[in-house]
């Protein structure tokens, strides 16, 4: 697929300017370009988990939305877009609809990875021909900053504070993108804001366009909960990808690609520093939690390139 | 033209939806409702229905997914009992708020725990002030009559509200009855298309659904709602009405049995009503005036009609087929009471906890608390207004 980077961000915006995001928010990023990856004159029906794209898009009686939208609850995402596809379904075999539609679902980590979880599986396991879109900023941030499952080891959020007896959170973060890949989808993939964008942007419209249930899996940084310089939101995503903490890949019809392998894989510091959820790891005597961090990075990275080399 | 047919209540509700043929029904099996999505799935598989059906991974999911379809511009519905209606209780206050017109099969089953499958009317009590208008049955031909006349009334202009459609567990939905059906053209004819006027899907405006809403306007949201539930007595008389052109059986918001020159009223819900019509039968032949009023709408609850209908009488017993767990007694009796007092009567009442978890009720039962309204009338005095029937102490 050819990408132009000045052609695809000259598109219509379809998530309108106005609403209450925090400015830098990766959230927001994340969704404007999914939807770049729709074509243009094709509809689309947006539904949203609970979480802050939904409370600051669409406070009565405002829509940032263009397109056709519906938010229910935290944890029916997923469900709520399999009814609505079923209702195209249905129309369409009765004659009463002659447009095409997509169907694409935004939730954060918190709608996705946990609350939300059984419901997300349940439309993959359905193979409902829409995308899920998980803006993952590894943490319930709406609520102000508590753990999730998303959330990687050792960060201090609110309910895994850092104390005397606490180092952040104890538990890795867990894999959804191999999760859903174990659905055997047609297509899931794992992305970031990186460069011109090309990678999201291939992805997204790979997954729009891909007949069946796709998933997407977004790194979004938050830097309220991530406590970072909010400009430097580009430069934290590719330290993500450089320190192959954050891979880009892509599972499709089963088959495992990696998009990128860093030349040479920086070390997990790089990505950590800039990050006050990480400040206790570099405090003096806690060198062992970034080689633990280090460790878990290696190993993962590791079973991902097994993956990747058997297709 | 009718056809007569020996059906179960589930099965019933099942032809009557296959007679719709909905847009979309998304389904968990739940004991006694499992039969519902059952029967239909074989309609689809055999496609004698065009409904896209789809078989969820839970009731939180089946609501959800009914809530998208019907938000989307389709008619849609599901199907529950008991654990299942808890499970979705958020999702019915939002189907409630976003004024969607869909519908829910609900056979009555205790809630849990203990863990028990048979009738009782718990999970639909507790769903009493979600925003939904419930209609009860008290046999299988009510259940499907009333199902073939669900979407006329949540649809309506005036409404737009999302509609229980209730039957007793077991009691109704498993036993087989002699009923009328009617047929397929004319049930289609008085249901009609589905016409939504703003909907996801409309190509020509694109619309937002869900949306977050603070202090400014969450208040007159719910108004709103309030505002449709007060068109829902008269939607339901005049469909009553209609409905009564087609298939000669008329429906009201409840039915008074032999109330005529009743003195002592029994007020329930559901099948049990049929126990006590024997009961009455047999009292009104030794010259006792007794009469029943059982309620068909309960959401919303049409009290000045129930007074009205209860003037004259000196002593009331009402049946909750459900704990209300206030010390002095159940739902229904609290709203009957309520009424009653608005219309300042002055019957005496009292409130029996009965059949819980299926416990039986016998004509022998019914019979015992006339005798005791006869007695608290002579008395002058209600005593424990608060009674169970039935119970082993």
């Amino acid at each position: 697929m050819s990408y132009n980077f000045k052609e695809t961000m000259s598109k219509p915006e379809r998530l309108a300017p106005g609403h209450r995001m925090c400015a830098g928010c990766g959230g927001t990023i994340a969704v404007r370009n999914v939807l770049r990856g729709l074509h243009e004159g094709d509809k689309a029906v947006i539904g949203n988990a609970t979480g802050c794209l939904e409370v600051s898009t669409f406070t009565y009686p405002y829509t940032a939305w263009e397109d056709s939208y519906i938010h229910n609850a935290f944890e029916n995402a997923g469900a709520t877009l399999s009814g609505v596809e079923g209702a195209y379904r249905a129309l369409k075999r009765k004659g009463k609809l002659d447009e095409t539609y997509k169907f694409i679902t935004f939730g954060g980590d918190g709608g996705t990875y946990d609350i939300g979880f059984q419901s997300l599986s349940g439309a993959m396991e359905r193979n409902t021909d829409m995308v899920y879109v998980c803006y993952d900023n590894g943490a319930y941030m709406n609520t102000g900053i508590q753990r999730s499952s998303a959330t990687p080891m050792y960060a201090d959020t609110t309910t895994t504070p850092v104390g005397s007896v606490s180092n952040g959170k104890p538990q890795n973060r867990k894999d959804l993108a191999a999760i859903i890949a174990a659905h055997d989808v047609p297509y899931v993939a794992q992305t970031t804001f990186i460069g011109n964008f090309k990678d999201l942007h291939v992805k997204s419209e790979k997954a729009i366009y891909t007949p069946g249930a796709a998933f997407l899996n977004i790194m979004a940084p938050c830097p309220r909960g991530w406590r970072y310089n909010t400009p430097d939101i580009m430069e934290i995503c590719k330290l993500g990808v450089e320190t192959c903490y954050w891979p880009l890949f892509e599972v499709e019809e089963g088959k495992w690609i990696l998009n990128y392998e860093p030349k040479k894989k920086l070390p997990i510091e790089d990505f950590l520093k800039p990050q006050g959820r990480f400040k206790h790891l570099f405090k003096k005597g806690n060198e062992y939690l970034i080689e633990e961090f280090q460790k878990e990075v290696d190993r993962r990275w590791e079973e991902l390139q097994f993956r990747c080399s058997r297709g | 033209m009718a056809k007569r047919d020996r059906l179960s209540g589930n099965e019933a509700i099942a032809i009557a939806l296959r007679q719709i043929n909905p847009d979309v029904f998304p389904a968990f099996p739940i004991t006694p409702s499992t039969e519902i999505p059952q029967y239909f799935a074989s309609f689809v598989a055999n496609g004698q229905v065009d409904t896209e059906f789809i078989p969820v991974e839970s009731e939180h999911s089946s609501m959800s997914a009914a809530i998208g379809a019907s938000a989307a511009g389709a008619r849609s519905l599901t199907a529950t009992s008991s654990c299942g209606l808890a499970y979705m209780w958020e999702e019915l206050y939002i189907a409630a708020s976003n004024r969607l017109p869909l519908a829910l099969a609900l056979v009555n089953r205790a809630l849990s725990g203990p863990i028990n499958i048979n009738c009782d009317h718990s999970d639909s009590m507790g769903a009493r002030d979600a925003g939904w208008i419930q209609i009860y049955a008290e046999n299988n031909q009510e259940a499907y009559d009333n199902m073939v006349q669900a979407y006329r009334i949540a649809e309506h202009e005036s409404v737009r509200l999302p509609i229980m459609i209730c039957q007793d567990g077991f009691i109704t939905s498993h036993a087989v009855e002699n009923m009328e059906l009617l047929e397929d053209e004319e049930v289609k004819k008085f249901v009609g298309e589905y016409q939504p006027e703003n909907y996801l899907l409309n190509p020509e405006c694109p619309m937002a659904v869900g949306p977050y809403s603070i202090t400014d306007y969450y208040m007159e949201a719910k108004r709103s709602q309030a505002e449709g539930m007060r068109h829902v007595e008269e939607v339901v008389l005049n469909v009553a009405e209609e409905f009564a052109g087609i298939s000669g059986r008329e429906y009201g918001l409840f039915e008074a049995y032999r109330m005529e020159d009743a003195e002592y009223a029994v007020v329930m819900i559901g099948s049990a009503a049929g126990t006590t019509k024997d009961a009455i039968d047999k009292l009104r032949e030794q010259g006792e005036k007794v009469g029943l009023l059982k309620i068909r709408l309960y959401r919303p609850f049409p009290a000045e009609a129930i007074a009205q209908a209860l003037k004259g009488v000196k002593a009331v017993a009402v049946m909750d087929r459900a704990e209300g767990y206030t010390n002095h007694g159940g739902p229904l009796g609290a709203d009957v009471m309520a009424a009653l007092y608005r219309a300042r009567s002055q019957a005496l009442a009292v409130n029996y906890i009965y059949g819980l978890g299926g416990r039986d009720v016998r004509v022998e039962d019914m019979e015992g608390i006339f005798a005791t309204l006869k007695q608290i009338a002579a008395d002058g005095d209600a005593g424990e207004t608060y009674r169970y029937l039935g119970i082993r102490e």
